[in-house]
């Protein structure tokens, strides 16, 4: 007899869930440049990744967020360094400084350059890192077709003139590799614009072409079968979704920025979701179309969702009460510390690795054990 | 189920109507063959079924279009989806989505079916169809006989009442066809879908078909029984023209009808021997040594060695994806070739510049119009001319020996398929090469235009080159080839005569050497000739 215990089923995980708990992550690296936390916070994202993404193309896009990451904390320092400033005390080392003409009073190229200096742009280089971080986590496990799936059916067709675009791009590469290694079979020794245009014109017939033949495949398969909705009330949709769109991203700024007025963060993110949620409810009522397997929100999605909007919250009231250790002071130099709060908020958001579903395995990989 | 009603349908600027006056009743559950000769219109009855013509290409349709009672003039073609199913020649072209369970389910979510109903539906198809193990594969990397099932697959989901297919089986190996056609009957016999169905190559669709309906042209339309309309067909299978040959009645649609009426014809053709092949091999013009070809990981053709002798013509057969368009893109030089060598006259066009290379192996690919980029035929020759240094009006004058006709200024692009592959062929013997690879030219072409295509590679190996064609067409390969090389998986598996390699093969014998087997007659054209000399015989 084997032990009876639940199982957790390997499945893919709702890509919202993801995003969700990448934006969490995100706005928590906003609230604090403390450098302990912000390498803490990369790590928990970095052990989710590695733990619950699949073998997609995609899922393999994580070290170039991390590379982006550090290419902008070292841009951040060199940048500090170059055009200095010198304020700070504590110099380690003097560039010659270059003198620049009367007009440019105020730019200083070179010169001493102070460990304040370099670190506060260790500090915010690192800050901006970890949120393209989250992002790129959200990336890497989110499947960005199943994202497209789970819209709204109001902007279905949008979705779908995506996944028709990406498909695209890789038919029309090959189809110039294709006509390239047709013009070698000429002889072609062509250069400059006569070259392009023998590749340019039967690449682009064959565009033209396969998107008639797909337009019309897309019809017979019942693509835009039309519900019956008044021109206004289409218009009406589109107003809210868009007006709501636009109040999510003022917000989301307001949010993740450190130093906007408070009225441009929650209240407006919240008034933007409910104008685009009233916008897609009333677009979704006249659309008569369903989704093949849809992803479902269940208990899984909750915690994943709840733990990397919990660590925002957390180090946003954190912010509130102690600002000093998420901010460490540049002068005087001071060592960063670790609070307790914000550490176990940020080991919170690591916590996915282990409560999401593991990710399935392709249908080939399968038969390989079986 | 689908019936057409005194339809007329012109497009604009053409000269004469599409189709005049047709009127046709397909009733449920049939499996109607559409024949007749390429741009005859066979596609414009198929695409007015559902409403693609004239809603999407344009053009003026008069009279009425019904299916199951619903008038296209009423209902686009979305509105028709749950009744008519449409797969076309390039499955590739009308994929929607990215794996093939999304693909399949595309269609039921336009509908708006339930999720459970969708999920189940899917399912089953897979195993109808027989593609289960593939149901999270991308699409692109399917196999063409495979992407080609899940076409079908994806209109069946819809669970539409006719199911039409546009040559659905052009670009296929026998071997993929034989599945797809398989597939096809099976859904005629278990579910009573009413199959319209347009093919080139009659001779794999015409013995399950319960109805022909052929376009003889001028815009007609003639529909009946397959047996008693194919006596009079311009274009017919060579079973066909063997029974009407030799006077059976009633005339045979599938092999095992002919060879059971053959009885007496192989007695007749008992003592006799086909005449030898024609083409009297000269010298080697080109000699290759253990050719690898590989992509990354994949080895696509692995150490292949063949001589190519003046005045011969070879068929490379085998499968889709067994290294035939690689071997002949290494022979000519421009593709990747990993090591061995090739020899033409004395230099490897590998390492030579693409303009030398062509005058030694000139090479027509599967594609042929990417090579065409200019706006008439005239400017592609005089192209053609100058990249082969060749003096002003050689292109042309080819292009007039192959197929003489094509106005100067008509644009490429609006040459028929068979005229197209003549001016790329021009374009290519203006450099003179002493080789001449074809990849795949006997695509698209109906039986006159194969019938014209074959004289013309017999005569480019009579004038003393060597030629080789790729081919999956049996039929043709029987007719127009002196030796046969068949690969797979990147090796030649076979190499020889024709008659040597088709006879005995299950997959490459053509009609007529399976109707009279162990005799080994290729072509209908062998056995009228013999016939003819047997009654002169006689007579003497």
């Amino acid at each position: 007899m084997t032990a009876v215990r639940p199982v957790v089923l390997s499945r893919a995980l709702h890509p919202g869930a993801w995003w969700l708990w990448a934006l969490g992550l995100a706005t928590a690296a906003g609230r604090t440049s403390n450098p302990l936390l912000l390498v803490l916070l990369v790590a928990a994202a970095g052990c989710v990744v590695v733990r619950r993404r699949g073998d997609n193309p995609w899922a393999l896009a994580f070290p170039m967020y991390l590379a982006l990451g550090a290419f902008i904390v070292v841009s951040r320092v060199v940048f500090r360094v170059v055009f200095g400033g010198g304020q700070g005390d504590h110099v380690l080392f003097t560039l010659p400084e270059v003198p620049l003409p009367e007009w440019a009073a105020g730019v200083r190229l070179f010169g001493p350059v102070a460990a304040e200096q370099v670190l506060g742009g260790v500090y915010d280089g690192l800050r901006l890192a970890a949120m393209v971080v989250c992002v790129g986590a959200a990336n890497a496990l989110a499947n960005p077709k199943r994202m497209l799936k789970a819209l709204p059916g109001a902007l279905h067709e949008i979705g779908t003139a995506v996944v028709v675009a990406l498909t695209m791009a890789p038919q029309l590469v090959e189809s110039v590799q294709r006509v390239r290694r047709a013009r070698a079979l000429r002889g072609g020794r062509q250069r400059g614009m006569r070259a392009l245009r023998g590749i340019a014109v039967p690449v682009l017939e064959d565009a033209l072409n396969r998107s008639l033949a797909l337009a019309a495949a897309m019809a017979s398969h019942g693509y835009g079968r039309t519900g019956t909705a008044a021109p206004r009330a289409r218009r009406v949709t589109g107003a809210l979704v868009i007006g709501g769109l636009l109040g999510v991203c003022a917000g989301l700024y307001g949010v993740l920025g450190s130093d906007t007025p408070p009225w441009l963060g929650v209240p407006l993110l919240l008034g933007g979701l409910g104008l685009a949620v009233a916008g897609f409810v009333l677009g979704g009522l006249r659309v008569r179309r369903s989704t093949y397997r849809p992803d479902r929100w269940r208990a899984a999605e909750f915690l994943v969702a709840g733990s990397g909007i919990a660590t925002g919250v957390l180090l946003y009231v954190s912010a509130r009460a102690d600002a000093a250790v998420l901010h460490p002071s540049l002068s005087p130099l001071t060592w960063p510390e670790a609070a307790p709060l914000p550490v176990a908020a940020i080991l919170l958001g690591a916590l996915p690795a282990w409560l999401a579903p593991p990710p399935p395995v392709p249908a080939a990989a399968r038969e390989a054990v079986a | 189920m689908i019936r057409f009603e005194n339809v007329t349908i012109a497009y604009a600027g053409a000269a004469r109507p599409a189709l005049r006056a047709v009127d046709l009743r397909i009733r449920e559950g049939e499996l109607c063959l559409v024949t007749g000769r390429t741009g005859i219109g066979k596609s414009t009855l198929l695409g007015a079924v559902n409403g693609l013509v004239p809603h999407f290409t344009g053009g003026h349709l008069a009279g009425r279009v019904t299916v199951a009672g619903v008038s296209t003039a009423d209902a686009p073609p979305q509105e028709l989806a749950h009744l008519v199913g449409v797969v076309g020649q390039d499955p590739l072209a009308g994929f929607v989505t990215d794996t093939v369970e999304e693909e399949l389910a595309y269609g039921m979510e336009q509908l708006g079916l339930a999720p459970e109903v969708m999920r189940k539906r899917v399912e089953e198809t897979l195993d109808l169809l027989g593609i289960a193990p593939l149901r999270d594969r991308a699409l692109r990397t399917l196999s063409g006989g495979q992407q080609q099932r899940v076409a079908i697959g994806s209109v069946l989901t819809r669970q539409p009442r006719v199911l039409v297919l546009d040559e659905p089986t052009s670009a296929l190996d026998p071997a993929a066809a034989e599945d797809v056609l398989a597939a096809i009957t099976r859904l005629v016999h278990d579910l009573g879908t009413t199959v319209l169905v347009a093919e080139h190559r009659m001779e794999r669709v015409l013995q399950y078909a319960d109805r022909l309906v052929h376009l003889p042209g001028e815009g007609r339309v003639l529909a009946g029984e397959p047996a008693a309309l194919v006596r009079e067909t311009d274009v017919a299978p060579p079973v066909v023209r063997l029974g009407r040959l030799a006077g059976w009645n009633p005339l045979p649609l599938s092999v095992r009808d002919a060879r059971r009426a053959a009885g007496p014809l192989r007695e007749r053709l008992a003592d006799r021997v086909p005449p030898p092949v024609p083409g009297t091999a000269g010298e080697t013009v080109l000699s290759a040594r253990d050719v690898v070809v590989g992509y990354g990981s994949v080895t696509a053709v692995r150490g292949v060695s063949l001589e190519l002798a003046a005045g011969q013509v070879t068929a490379l057969m085998g499968r889709n994806g067994s290294g035939k368009s690689s071997l002949l893109w290494a022979l000519q030089g421009s593709g990747p070739r990993r090591s061995g060598s090739v020899d033409a006259d004395g230099t490897d066009p590998g390492r030579v510049s693409s303009r030398r290379a062509r005058t030694l192996v000139g090479l027509v690919p599967q594609s042929a119009a990417d090579l065409l980029y200019l706006e008439s035929v005239d400017a592609e020759c005089a192209q053609a001319d100058r990249e082969s240094g060749a003096a002003p009006g050689t292109a042309r004058s080819l292009l007039d020996d192959l197929a003489p006709g094509i106005p100067g200024g008509r644009h490429p692009r609006d040459l028929s398929e068979g005229q197209r592959l003549a001016l790329v062929l021009a374009v290519q013997l203006a450099a003179a090469p002493r080789t001449v690879l074809l990849d795949e030219p006997t695509r698209g072409l109906d039986y006159p235009a194969k019938e014209r295509f074959t004289a013309l590679v017999r005569r480019l190996a009579r004038e003393g080159r060597a030629v080789v064609v790729a081919t999956h067409d049996v039929e043709f390969a029987a007719r127009a080839a002196d030796r046969i090389l068949v690969m797979a998986d990147g090796e030649v598996v076979a190499d020889g005569p024709t008659a040597d390699v088709v006879v005995s093969s299950p997959a490459f014998a053509p009609q007529v050497a399976k109707v009279l087997a162990p005799q080994r007659w290729l072509t209908v054209e062998q056995v009228a000739d013999e016939l003819a000399a047997v009654a002169g015989e006689v007579r003497a």
